[in-house]
């Protein structure tokens, strides 16, 4: 069971403000959420090692070259804030 | 002529019976008749297409199977110069810079990219409904969902609003808009094709495919956009065979597997037994159906849903109000964390605002064994289950969605009745392996026809086998011929 409490402080650690109508809301619907998830508890994965990568690809390399100077630009365009000397420039962080 | 396949278009086009500009300009007629009804596009490039499609007339050359071939984008698929939403507000003004892979090897095949079409926000979805800017319709009954995440790409092919669609598939969102509006939908080995410049939803499961009439035209777009890609590390270099030709060959002595499993209590009753007759179909062109068994598949949803929540939220951590996208106008944001917060809360919808919510706890301190880790060790078994039956069979066929298309509305209140609605095609994500969307048939409500597709499973690069599997029930069935009245 997810608490009012609990809910706001996942919601601070994923930087989301919430009304305290979504912060009813969310408890109960995640609660139930993680209610279902249980059955999960019903699987010995006692020796059993975790997958992430499905295919079994690992340390995929290639060379760290500059392909496209041009298209670093254009993705510093991208920001709603400001742009000085091509960098954003955004608020005070305290 | 907005009802040609890509295989009919190609060889009109180029015994030169019609040109790419009338192709496209019949369809683009085409979405301006339906379009009010389905509401599949969120973006239109009707002068851009028509420019592309008379270049290709003046250069004359239509070897390319794709060269003049109208197509319609999930509005996850970075297109240069051209508003990419992810259907969030967001993202609502985002223009990128860039082409992902995709639609690069698109453009560069000489499709014509008519415009971006509606999915669930950020793909988080089973319906569509979750898209912030507007409710995708179900051709066959404007009164239901086209299915989700990509809603819009069957919808549009459903409509004849497009000769084609790309589509995204994390847990079914290929497969199952398919099935819903009667299209033919291929959801791709993991790693088969490139998924740079396509917004994330989950990177672990995430799948590029495209949503077609035939599956002779998703051989024909498989082999267009298949490959190793550097810019995505995990595409993996194996070689792209010639899917086009190799579906040619029968199905005489295939062996299909029917994981008992799939048919459980709360099936709906048409959609088994239209799963059933299509297997008793291809018994009678020549495969041989063996049973198995395939028993982590009740865990699916539960060990499915903690992974890609979790990823999800942190994949979602990008948007923050500062590189790109929505920015919070609020005067109270006065620090840096004011406007990630502001930003983020403004622009997200709620299935996605749940989805961080879920991923954020799961992999909170002192949970992410119980949850995280769990489920990824769930996930290694069910991924030895299929390795196992695939030692067995060469294919599955098993039922897509336990519900026939559902009504607009009936489940937005309760997600875990939606997040239900996937059980049967999240199991294939968890494993990694292809699965090819056909119609199979049309179960009767109210008088009204719905349609009904099958899933055809293979193993992990198996997709020319599934395809063969698609396409040879295509030449003795005709439900994938039929069409909505709009």
């Amino acid at each position: 069971m997810l608490t009012p409490d609990e809910v706001r402080y996942i919601a601070n650690l994923a930087r989301l403000n919430l009304t305290e109508e979504e912060v009813q809301k969310y408890s109960e619907q995640l609660s139930s959420i993680l209610n279902y998830v249980e059955i999960l508890k019903e699987i010995d994965t006692e020796n059993v090692k975790p997958i992430a990568q499905i295919t079994g690809l690992s340390n995929v390399k290639r060379k760290d070259s500059v392909s496209s100077q041009k298209l670093s630009e254009e993705l510093i365009k991208c920001t709603p804030q400001g742009i000085e000397q091509n960098q954003v420039k955004v608020k005070s962080v305290f | 002529m907005y009802e040609l396949t890509i295989a009919q278009a190609h060889a009109k086009l180029q015994a030169k019976e019609i040109s790419a500009y009338e192709l496209t300009k019949a369809v683009l007629e085409r979405i301006k008749a339906v379009e009010p009804q389905v509401e599949a596009y969120l973006t239109l490039l009707e002068e851009d297409a028509l420019k592309q499609a008379q270049k290709i007339d003046q250069k004359g050359d239509f070897n390319k199977p794709l060269a003049g071939i109208p197509v319609a984008i999930k509005d996850v698929y970075c297109t240069k110069g051209v508003k990419t939403t992810g259907a969030s507000k967001i993202l609502e003004n985002y223009v990128p810079p860039y082409d992902s892979t995709v639609v690069k090897k698109l453009k560069d095949a000489g499709a014509i990219i008519l415009g971006k079409v509606n999915t669930d926000e950020f793909t988080m979805g089973s319906s569509t409904e979750t898209s912030a800017f507007a409710t995708t319709k179900n051709p066959w009954d404007v009164t239901r969902v086209p299915g989700g995440s990509s809603g819009g790409s069957a919808a549009a092919v459903a409509a004849d609003e497009c000769l084609f669609a790309l589509g995204t598939d994390t847990g079914g969102s290929i497969r199952q808009p398919a099935s819903f509006c009667s299209c033919t939908g291929l959801k791709n080995t993991y790693g088969r094709v490139s998924r740079y410049g396509v917004m994330s939803y989950a990177s672990s499961f995430d799948t590029i495919g495209p949503l077609t009439k035939t599956a002779e035209d998703a051989a024909i777009v498989l082999e267009a956009i298949a490959g190793v890609d550097p810019k995505d590390a995990t595409t993996v270099d194996k070689k792209v065979p010639k899917y086009s030709q190799l579906i040619q060959n029968d199905i005489k002595g295939l062996k299909i597997g029917v994981p008992r499993d799939f048919f459980i209590k709360g099936i709906d009753s048409q959609v088994e037994k239209i799963t059933r007759d299509a297997i008793d179909k291809f018994q009678k062109m020549g495969a041989e159906i063996e049973e198995v068994s395939l028993p982590m598949t009740k865990y699916a949803i539960a060990t499915y849903y903690l992974l890609v929540k979790a990823e999800a939220s942190t994949n979602m951590a990008r948007y923050d109000g500062i590189k790109y996208g929505h920015t919070t106008q609020d005067p109270k944001a006065k620090e840096l964390a004011d406007i990630y917060a502001h930003s983020r809360t403004e622009g997200f919808g709620d299935e996605v605002k749940r989805a961080i919510m879920m991923g954020t706890y799961t992999l909170s301190a002192g949970y992410y064994d119980a949850y995280y880790l769990k489920a990824a060790k769930v996930r290694t078994l069910v991924k030895k289950e299929y390795d196992e039956v695939f030692e067995k069979v060469d294919v599955l066929a098993a039922p897509i969605s336990p519900v026939l298309p559902f009504k607009i509305g009936e489940n937005v209140e309760d997600p875990l009745a939606m997040y239900l609605v996937d059980a049967f095609t999240t199991p294939i994500n968890l494993a990694g392996i292809c699965g090819l969307a056909i119609p199979a048939g049309f179960a009767e409500e109210n008088a009204k026809k719905l349609p009904v597709g099958i899933q055809i499973l293979g193993p992990q690069f198996g997709e020319e086998t599934i395809l063969r599997a698609g396409h040879q029930f295509q030449l003795h069935t005709d439900y994938h011929l039929q069409k909505p009245v709009i």
